[in-house]
């Protein structure tokens, strides 16, 4: 062997793109579970809060919502808004750390398309989502019993919506400048979203011009089609849903493939 | 770059006849002997270079970059690096450099121009003219939170390399550039000169033809600079092109073949070394007295200089000879211990067309 270059020299380059592919999600998964603490423990206690407050203490006294116990009815709308905010938040962070230590121009210099570069980082945002998400339904079962009516509704949404907003998160990264820029949205544009999504109430409960208001809401179709496959029932259809969650994913999909290709917050 | 959301026929290599298909960001692999066979490109392998044909490792023409802020950093250069060759790219700060490498590594998005890499088009063909080139970039632009040998593994599958392939790969580089002890800590636990040595390693995983070191010695020292010269001289000898910018200019004396001097976005010098010395009119040469002296001795023709008593400095131009300078000294009856060039003769000449008063 030769003292300074490795002797051999013919490298398969196979399929780059899948390799580089599952090189990203790798470092994005060992990423998330490093700091589990961060990343794991706080939607765990956060959630197990909602359930006693929110399920157990105030849900006793409010008694049926759509046709279930309150703590039932809330249970998806809850493991929803932690599919949403990990997932938006382990894009928007790691993206933007990589940015900010440099790093990401490890993948910048190499042969990887954008396209591999943006699905690398939604699989970690989805795996985390999935993690938290598996985690809180485990969390929900010591509060209350949870059927599955559609098993399909459940994975299709759980997935989408975690595609969706790991697409957000991505784009939150690339604009961000500043650690302050990636939870500018969580906390003044996701939580209030979930908040007012129908993770708490139906509604129908809503005067009618409020509830024309909430129809404007994405998360609303989100939380919705999510509880119809847990629990089967739902504010809106089945089918509005899907088409708007399916549009919103495409739209964000090519405006963060356009951000990667103009180089927008990574290039000069 | 286009999206590539549809099949795009990315290049074609005239060598085989096989067409590499883009399908959604992965690829696959048509061979015009067999039109109904569509490959994955795992078995497929594309021609490595088509070396055959191009003599240039790095072709860059009419380049020109103006950022936002209306700063004209290039302003239409023109370069060529032999393959083989050590290439020094000097210039001072600001001078464009960075802004240079900066688009031949993706980083910068140029302005007008073109740019080959192994004959590759870094526009058209972006990932072939990137699978042949390396980068070791000033700043230390790896995740400190990461361990050595990952960081290594994560750019070798960035190229594509399966973690099997380059683990006996990475094994090599650790150990060549000694850093195998370290490769389980995680990279901020490195001092200055190891990370700067892992900026190296990472940039040859992928066995580039081209490797481009942007301040590669910047702050290490002078031991570990010499070890690294050594490295660097021997993977050149090896067939790797190398591209150095420094502002140590005795090593780009040293070790590069040809140097390239640029200031204010423009080419102000292109040669070998040798010739670009050859031009240098003046070289001051500082004599070591062994005596102190009082005043400066008058030599005819000769301009001196005394900064100290002990210290003598003399201006001697091109076609004048150091032995009328001994002569004059021994008439004065000044004795001359040891002598040595004031400055490393490449930087006298860079600060002089820099400055622009070139003799």
């Amino acid at each position: 062997m030769s003292l300074a270059n490795y002797e051999e020299k013919a490298t398969d380059f196979g399929n780059p793109n899948w390799v580089a592919y599952q090189t990203i999600v790798r470092t994005e998964v060992r990423r998330f579970t490093r700091i589990w603490v961060q990343t794991m423990i706080p939607p765990a206690i956060t959630m197990t809060l909602y359930f006693i407050i929110f399920g157990s203490l105030i849900g006793r006294r409010i008694g049926d919502m759509g046709g279930f116990d309150y703590m039932a009815y809330i249970v998806p709308g809850l493991i929803m808004m932690s599919v949403i905010t990990n997932s938006y938040a382990n894009v928007s962070s790691s993206f933007f750390g990589a940015k900010f230590g440099k790093f990401i121009e490890e993948m910048l210099v190499s042969p990887i398309s954008n396209q591999t570069i943006l699905l690398g980082y939604v699989t970690g945002g989805v795996a985390r989502a999935v993690f938290v998400g598996i985690i809180v339904t485990i969390l929900s079962l010591f509060f209350t019993h949870l059927a599955i009516h559609n098993i399909l509704a459940v994975i299709s949404i759980t997935l989408l919506t975690a595609v969706l907003f790991s697409l957000l998160g991505f784009i939150n990264g690339v604009y961000a400048k500043r650690f302050d820029d990636v939870s500018i949205v969580p906390t003044f544009v996701l939580t209030p979203l979930t908040y007012l999504g129908g993770v708490f109430f139906s509604i129908d409960l809503l005067p009618d011009f409020w509830a024309g208001v909430a129809q404007l809401n994405p998360i609303l179709y989100v939380v919705n089609a999510f509880r119809f496959g847990i629990l089967g029932v739902s504010d809106i259809s089945l089918g509005w849903a899907y088409g708007i969650l399916v549009s919103m994913t495409v739209v964000a999909y090519v405006i963060a493939v356009r951000l990667l290709a103009n180089g927008a917050g990574v290039r000069s | 770059m286009p999206i590539r959301s549809s099949i795009r026929i990315a290049r074609k290599f005239a060598i085989s006849g096989k067409t590499e298909i883009y399908v959604a960001g992965f690829c696959a692999v048509k061979d015009a002997t067999d039109p109904d066979a569509l490959y994955p490109c795992t078995l497929y392998k594309p021609p490595p270079t088509n070396e055959f044909a191009v003599s240039y490792a790095l072709e860059i023409n009419s380049l020109k970059k103006t950022y936002d802020n209306g700063f004209e950093a290039l302003k239409g250069i023109d370069l060529t690096v032999e393959k083989g060759d050590f290439f020094a790219l000097l210039g001072p700060n600001g001078a464009g450099k960075s802004t240079t490498i900066g688009i031949l590594c993706s980083l910068v998005n140029k302005s007008s121009g073109s740019v080959k890499v192994m004959g590759y088009d870094i526009d058209h063909d972006f990932g072939m003219a990137k699978r042949h080139l390396g980068v070791v970039p000033q700043e230390f632009n790896f995740n400190q939170f990461e361990k050595t040998q990952n960081i290594l593994i994560n750019t070798a599958g960035y190229h594509g390399i399966p973690r099997a392939e380059a683990t006996p790969r990475i094994e090599h580089y650790l150990k060549r550039l000694g850093l195998w002890d370290k490769r389980d800590n995680p990279s901020r636990a490195l001092s200055g000169g190891m990370k700067r040595r892992l900026l190296i390693a990472r940039a040859l995983v992928h066995q580039p033809d081209l490797l481009i070191l942007d301040e590669p010695t910047a702050g290490v020292d002078i031991e570990l600079r010499r070890g690294m010269w050594d490295f660097l001289t021997e993977i050149n000898n090896q067939g790797t092109t190398i591209i150095l910018t420094t502002h140590y200019l005795e090593e780009a004396e040293a070790l590069c073949r040809n140097v390239s001097i640029i200031n204010h976005g423009e080419i102000i010098a292109n040669s070998s070394t040798r010739d670009l010395l050859a031009s240098l009119h003046t070289v001051t040469f500082v004599c070591d007295l062994a005596a102190p002296i009082d005043s400066i001795p008058v030599i005819d023709g000769y301009e001196c200089a005394l900064p100290d008593a002990m210290t003598l400095e003399v201006e001697v131009d091109k076609g004048q000879s150091l032995n009328e300078v001994f002569a004059a000294l021994s008439a004065h009856q000044v004795s001359v211990i040891s002598m040595r060039t004031k400055t490393n003769r490449l930087e006298e000449l860079f600060v002089s067309m820099t400055s622009g008063d070139s003799k």
